[in-house]
């Protein structure tokens, strides 16, 4: 598979677009925006912005006030909307799996509605279980028999089976535990890597669109675009303090995102294996045959000579690997017993640890540097801002308790 | 005691098993009133109660026909429709179509209630994802909504089944046939044992059929929607097989289904029906 094929259809533009429901409610106000293709744009706002309707907007699940919407310049009312569903991906929160179909009956929907032959179909959906990281004995069993995580996954192989250009996703990850939601995000910035397809991914939650998005698209309650922009330009730049305070207090610290911890000296640190004799004093990391870590050890609370045992560990948190950011770095360091953060190779082999001193001093760097300083202050808030923003900021609250 | 061993020893006589007026022929006049009218029931009664649940309006509607039909006394409704074919001379067949109006009217409501409520029961986020793939209205009724509504179609079904084996009993109160003719002239010539003996073979005649219709279920149902309770039983037994799982649902399909209803997401329901 070759990486991001380019010259991608799926260009989607709003222009002008607004939608006023029956009972009055103004959802989305005048949005203008130019979605680009073969990229993830990321919608994210507080609840009740305008997010969802918005996205469901794109494939006329909603049908807009004014305005209008094309893909690739062509408007999207210019065709029946099943038809125009059909090359159009939709991924929702609880996957809404057809309870009847097995695994490879939901997976095949879309292939069987556009014509393809039933053998074809089920060859397309294996094909596809695979690419989601599902075993091939799952295709059998039906949505119940499924985890949570497992669910969604198939719900991203039946948006992707017809190879669709566009993939619009309405906060898939935010109803399974945040471990199975980092394994999905990492998943799908994988899948993207590889298809490059245009996504559209509504979540309320910045930090999963900063790590998700190639662009944000910051929108405000009453359905108004805040900003759009790269994640980068986002934080570091907010456009008005309503985005400031959306993207919040920690700002600064997701900003290191963005700052490469390449230039980290890595020490050298030495290790003992698991079943091998405890030696020295402090903590001493413990790796496996591959020499991948698998976490550190006291040697002061053990007899010396005793072997390690896999219950005598403190499992260490997050690692540095290549490539990996000033945050990965502080994280990595923070997260680890000794404070010592490690560092491995792309084949996830120990490199050497990372001294404390050295990351923080990194991170002072990256966040002086950068123009991180216009730091959200309450006093220069008008009254009408002020209120919109505790609004955003309970709505968010609220939805972050929600997605449990 | 002795009416007991007066019912068997009339059920064991082998003269009551033979002849236009034996058991057999009864029966099978018996099942072909209750069949007429089921199938009448699932012409009439699916397509509406489907086309009702899947555009979600009319349930008001669904509710009143379904009560006013159930508040009409059959017995009643019988004497009027014979009068009626009479009147017309339409012979023995107008009598057999007054009979099958008359079990009919008892049929319609309990399928038409669970279609609806089955096609209603759908989770919303399945009907949306539905919809989203680009399934057209209709695709999404006889691919989505009714395969994951049939649980309760049939549960619909099996309660029309037992309402109507027993009212059948009325047939020879217009001289046509079925069960009913033992305990109507059991009755008449109070021999009781021949009247208890009727009724003892429509209530098999009614256990029978309904294990029958829950046989069918079994096999016409989705294995994915007779698993018991979804998460529960994947945290109990992660590693069973699909075909234990298949074989794993034990529960009647209709105490499966109403003793956890999807809960419905109204905003969603809103939006989809502000949208269309
Ligand atoms: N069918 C509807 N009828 C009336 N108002 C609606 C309808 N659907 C949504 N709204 C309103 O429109 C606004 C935007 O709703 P939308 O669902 O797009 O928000 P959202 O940004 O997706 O929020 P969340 O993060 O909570 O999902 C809200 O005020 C909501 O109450
Ligand atoms: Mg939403």
């Amino acid at each position: 598979m070759s990486a991001r094929p380019r010259n991608l259809a799926g260009v989607i533009t709003f222009e002008q677009v607004s939608k006023r429901y029956p009972d009055g409610t103004l959802a989305v106000d005048g949005l203008s925006l130019e979605i680009p293709d073969g990229a993830t744009t990321v919608l994210v706002g507080p609840s009740g912005c305008g997010k969802t309707t918005s996205l469901r907007m794109i494939n006329r699940m909603i049908d807009p006030s004014h305005g209008r919407i094309l893909i690739d310049g062509k408007d999207i009312t210019s065709e029946p909307a099943p038809l125009l569903r059909r090359g159009i991906g939709y991924v929702i929160q609880n996957a809404g799996l057809f309870p009847n179909r097995t695994v490879l009956g939901n997976i095949a929907t879309v292939p069987l509605l556009v014509g393809m032959s039933k053998r074809a179909a089920r060859a397309r959906a294996s094909e596809l279980l695979e690419r989601v990281g599902l075993a091939p004995e799952l295709g059998k069993r039906y949505p119940a028999q499924l985890s949570g995580g497992q669910q969604q996954r198939v719900g991203v192989a039946r948006a992707l089976a017809a190879d669709p250009p566009i993939l619009l996703m309405d906060e898939p990850f935010s109803a399974v535990d945040p471990v199975v939601r980092t394994e999905l995000q990492d998943e799908l910035l994988r899948l993207q890597h590889e298809l490059g397809k245009t996504v559209v991914f509504v979540t309320h939650d910045i930090d999963e669109a900063v790590k998700l998005g190639d662009r944000l698209a910051i929108m405000a309650v009453g359905g108004r675009l805040a900003q759009f922009g790269t994640p980068a330009e986002v934080l570091e730049a907010p456009a008005d303090d309503f985005v400031a305070a959306f993207v919040g207090r920690d700002r600064g610290y997701r900003a290191l995102s963005f700052a490469s911890a390449d230039a980290l000296p890595v020490h050298p640190e030495p290790t003992v294996k698991l079943g091998e004799p405890l030696r020295g004093n402090g903590w001493l990391l413990v790796v496996d045959d591959t020499d991948a870590p698998r976490g550190w050890v006291n040697a002061d609370e053990h007899p010396a000579g005793q072997p390690v045992r896999q219950q005598d560990l403190r499992l260490g948190g997050t690692l540095l690997a290549p490539g990996g950011s000033v945050r990965t770095a502080l994280d990595a360091a923070l997260s680890s017993p000794s404070g010592r953060g490690v560092a491995v190779d792309a084949a996830g082999k120990v490199r050497g640890t990372l001294r404390p001193g050295d990351v923080f001093g990194a991170a002072e760097r990256a966040a002086t540097s950068g123009s991180t300083e216009a730091y959200y202050d309450e006093k220069q808030l008008t009254a009408t801002e002020h209120a919109e923003l505790t609004a955003a900021e309970q709505g968010a609250d609220r939805l972050s308790k929600d997605g449990r | 005691m002795n009416v007991f061993s007066g019912v068997w020893d009339w059920l064991t006589d082998g003269a009551h098993w033979t002849g236009e007026s034996g058991i057999p022929t009864r029966v099978l006049e018996h099942l072909e009133y209750t069949a007429l009218t089921l199938l009448a029931a699932i012409i009439i009664a699916v397509p509406l109660g489907a086309w009702i649940g899947h555009i979600g309006r009319g349930a008001g509607i669904v509710g009143m026909l379904a009560n006013s039909l159930r508040a009409l006394p059959s017995f009643g409704v019988l004497i009027l429709l014979t009068v009626w074919a009479l009147d017309r001379a339409w012979g023995t067949g107008g009598l057999l179509a007054a009979t099958v109006v008359t079990l009919l009217i008892l049929a319609i409501p309990p399928i038409l209630t669970n279609t609806y409520a089955g096609v209603r029961a759908v989770d919303p986020a399945v009907r949306d994802a539905a919809r989203g793939m680009g399934m057209s209205p209709m695709t999404q009724l006889l691919r989505v909504e009714l395969p994951n509504a049939l649980p309760l179609i049939m549960a619909g079904i099996r309660s029309a089944y037992l309402q109507v084996v027993a009212t059948a009993v009325i047939a020879p109160y217009i001289s046509l046939g079925g069960l009913g003719t033992y305990v109507y002239y059991g009755l008449s010539q109070q021999d009781y044992p021949q009247m208890t003996a009727g009724a003892v073979l429509i209530a098999l005649l009614a256990i029978a059929g309904d294990l029958l219709l829950a046989g069918i279920a079994r096999l016409i149902v989705s294995p994915g929607l007779q698993i018991p309770r979804r998460r529960a039983w994947y945290r109990r037994r992660p590693n069973v097989s699909p075909a234990a799982a298949t074989t794993a649902a034990v529960e009647p399909a209709s105490t499966d289904l109403d003793s956890e209803p999807n809960d419905p997401d109204t905003a969603g329901d809103d939006r989809r029906a502000a949208a269309r």
